[in-house]
């Protein structure tokens, strides 16, 4: 097909499901590292404040191939050999929790300062307040930009050829090193890569336009 | 080897016996992406306009690019450009590959932002430029792109400090920036950690930098926020 | 409030200035959005010189009328003649219109990043294709006009409402028009700074300005305006002389003018 064997083709559509297990490590260590980056960025701790704050901008001022070198080297340096998958899932939490964190501390801030004072006329407690009041109307607001961040998450994964994770990148380079078709190649590559993130694109901006209706 | 981090010892020598090459991936960093921002930022607002204001076919044609772009990872595309005009027998060098690939990337970005921008400038503004007797290409330049640019311009210096870090993957085509540079001193010196410790460390003292002279341009260019003194 | 400056000069002028083609005709014209007639066929002359105000209710299509007099709107029938150019065949180069034709926005639509010298001269350098020294002078010489002239470097944000509207005023101005139209531009003002705004708007008309305004200030339109048009359902229902106001031949202007005064 288009010049390529049927096992190239599915050697690639392989690197694609890599990508997508990464992307998925990426958003998951991300939510899980980032919620508390978010909670962090908004609290109301000046310390916390600033110690959230230093890592969203350490993070966002150093390149993700960095970040995966620096992760992968670092772990090695205590003599343990690491798949390439653990430092790339790494650092795309790193990476993910940064952004997400400041995405949500945004969100957590867009609820009117009324809501938190309604809860107070409530009786409730500093945390029941948060759960029961800010935090269901943050996460509708947090919504498309989340849906969006997937997007990013899902073509940043391809840094991690730096490292020689076997993802759709690596694989396209791959067989473009033995076949030398790199138009067919890498403009299937694209399509694959276009065909995972175009629908979330999609979807993040229908969120967005409901929202804002609403 | 086994041993525990603690016992680790650090070695930064490497510094002094690499300085020069280091100095050439940063230029080379900064040069690809001081080139670039010029001419992605005139492919964007060029690409904003057509989509919003070109007729059908241009619009449509913008849309596909915007799209495509923004949602496909840069190194596929560098690859695509790079290997591709290999194969097409076409010399170009890395640093020129790496710059075009950047522009287009950063142009599709850029067409976005340009594009809100230019859509948030309330209506009156272009009734009353058209009440002027502006052409409509007059009241482009005059009237909506500078103040779109003025709206956007945090966006927009976010983008380009994103897109600098970015070219950290150009050592892909063999463009020996800076992290080319940093693998090829870590293979000679077995430092990777201690190597890419101090190149992140770069990074963000040029991700500062950039950051600071645009915001510098900007006291420049935009006259009115610096005599009001409103911050951007 | 006495405001116009001097009645009888500025009758002399108009006589004087005053020739028998209209500037502006309205024959019969009509506009409609969608299904909704705004304009249900509207005649009107408008003589050089000379200052008609349109009164009349929220929606009864006085801003439709005035729009449609620099080619904002497009008119669906009947005959619109402005400066010897005829809007309704659709070939009028609108551009070539509105070099002759200004107009005053109720919201000002000062251009916010341009200074006020700036935004004074943007028109005449571009369209007029004026040099640099000119256009200083230019916007020097229509600043004192509407008082104005010490600031010329200030950008719009840094001036009050009245201060704004008076530079959108000599923004019109710039372009040397044969006329000028304002929709309720003192609407967004309080009562302090329309004084100045409308105090303005009375020298240019003592001065033979040829003007159509929108206005709800009922005792200016009787003091500057030669001709008074009170607009209700997209009809012209009642005109005449500023001294209609006071003996209404309508119930609905009567109600009107009972509400507004
Ligand atoms: N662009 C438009 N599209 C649809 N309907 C419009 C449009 N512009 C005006 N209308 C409608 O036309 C009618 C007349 O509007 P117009 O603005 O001329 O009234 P007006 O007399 O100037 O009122 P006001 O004193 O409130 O300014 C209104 O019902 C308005 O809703
Ligand atoms: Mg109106």
């Amino acid at each position: 097909m288009f010049g390529l064997t049927i096992e190239q083709i599915a050697f690639i559509f392989r690197g694609a499901g890599w990508t997508i297990v990464l992307s998925l490590l990426g958003f998951v260590g991300g939510t899980i590292l980032g919620l508390p980056v978010a909670l962090a960025r908004a609290s109301r701790r000046r310390s916390l404040r600033t110690g959230s704050g230093l890592f969203v901008q350490l993070v966002q001022g150093i390149p993700l191939p960095v970040i995966m070198f620096v992760v992968y080297f670092g772990i090695s340096i205590g003599g343990y050999d690491v798949p390439a998958l653990v430092a790339a899932g790494i650092a795309m939490t790193l990476y993910s929790s940064a952004y997400l964190g400041e995405i949500w501390r945004g969100c957590i801030q867009a609820v009117p300062k009324t809501q938190w004072e309604a809860g107070e006329c409530l009786a409730l407690t500093n945390t029941q307040r948060f759960v029961f009041v800010i935090l269901p109307q943050a996460l509708r607001i947090a919504v498309p930009p989340t849906v969006g961040f997937l997007v990013q998450i899902v073509k940043n994964t391809s840094y991690a050829v730096v490292i020689g994770f076997f993802d759709l990148t690596y694989s396209a380079k791959v067989i473009n090193n033995s076949t030398f078709m790199p138009f067919t190649v890498f403009t299937l590559a694209a399509l694959i890569y276009f065909a995972i993130c175009f629908p979330m694109s999609v979807l993040a901006r229908r969120f967005e336009r409901r929202l804002s209706r609403s | 080897m086994r041993g525990c981090a603690l016992s680790y010892e650090f070695d930064f020598s490497f510094l002094n016996d690499y300085l020069p090459e280091l100095w050439h991936g940063i230029w080379l960093t900064l040069g690809m992406t001081v080139v670039s921002i010029v001419p992605g930022f005139a492919l964007g607002t060029g690409c904003a306009v057509g989509r919003l204001y070109g007729p059908p076919w241009v619009q449509r044609l913008v849309t596909i690019y915007v799209e495509g772009i923004r949602n496909t990872p840069l190194i596929i595309q560098v690859f695509w450009l790079f290997f591709g005009l290999a194969v097409l027998q076409v010399r170009v060098g890395p640093f020129p590959a790496a710059v075009i690939a950047l522009v287009i990337n950063v142009g599709a970005y850029t067409a976005e932002i340009m594009r809100a921008g230019l859509q948030s400038i309330p209506k009156g503004q272009l009734e009353a430029a058209a009440c002027l007797a502006l052409k409509p290409s007059q009241s482009l330049w005059s009237v909506q792109i500078p103040q779109a640019v003025e709206r956007v311009y945090p966006a927009l210096v976010s983008q380009f400090v994103l897109m600098m870090l970015a070219t950290s993957i150009m050592s892909q085509i063999s463009a020996e920036e800076l992290t080319g540079v940093a693998y090829m001193i870590q293979s000679f010196t077995f430092r990777g950690f201690e190597v890419y410790l101090v190149i992140a460390g770069i990074y963000l003292v040029m991700s500062c930098l950039l950051r600071l002279t645009l915001l510098g341009v900007a006291q420049v260019s935009f006259p009115r926020r610096r005599r009001l003194g409103t911050p951007l | 409030m006495n405001i116009a400056a001097s009645p009888q000069r500025a009758t002399e002028i108009q006589n004087m200035t005053r020739s028998d083609t209209p500037l502006v005709r309205f024959q019969g014209v009509r506009k409609s959005f969608g299904e909704l007639e705004v304009l249900k066929g509207i005649d009107l002359e408008v003589k050089s010189g000379e200052v008609v105000a349109l009164i009349g209710r929220s929606g009864s299509g006085k801003s439709t009328a005035l729009r449609c007099v620099n080619g904002l709107e497009r008119i669906n029938a009947g005959e619109l003649t402005v400066c010897g150019r005829t809007l309704h065949d659709g070939k009028v180069d609108l551009r070539d219109l509105r070099q002759d034709v200004g107009i005053v926005f109720q919201s000002y639509n000062l251009f916010p990043h341009l200074t006020v010298e700036q935004n004074v001269t943007l028109a005449p350098r571009k369209v007029h294709r004026i040099g640099a020294k000119e256009a200083r002078e230019l916007s020097d010489q229509v600043l004192a006009q509407v008082g104005l002239s010490d600031k010329a470097k200030n950008y719009p944000e840094q001036l009050s409402g009245g201060q704004q509207q008076r530079v959108a005023i000599a923004r019109s101005l710039a372009m040397r028009p044969k006329l000028i139209l304002f929709d309720e531009v003192t609407s967004a003002l309080d009562p302090e700074l329309t004084g100045e705004v409308l105090r303005v708007i009375a020298k240019l008309a003592a001065e033979g300005m040829t003007m159509m305004l929108v206005t709800h200030e009922m005792a200016f339109a009787r003091s500057v305006a030669d001709q008074i048009v009170f607009m209700h359902q997209g009809r012209i229902w009642e005109s005449g002389k500023g001294d209609m106001l006071e003996d209404p031949q309508t119930p609905e202007l009567r109600q009107f003018v009972g509400n507004g005064l």
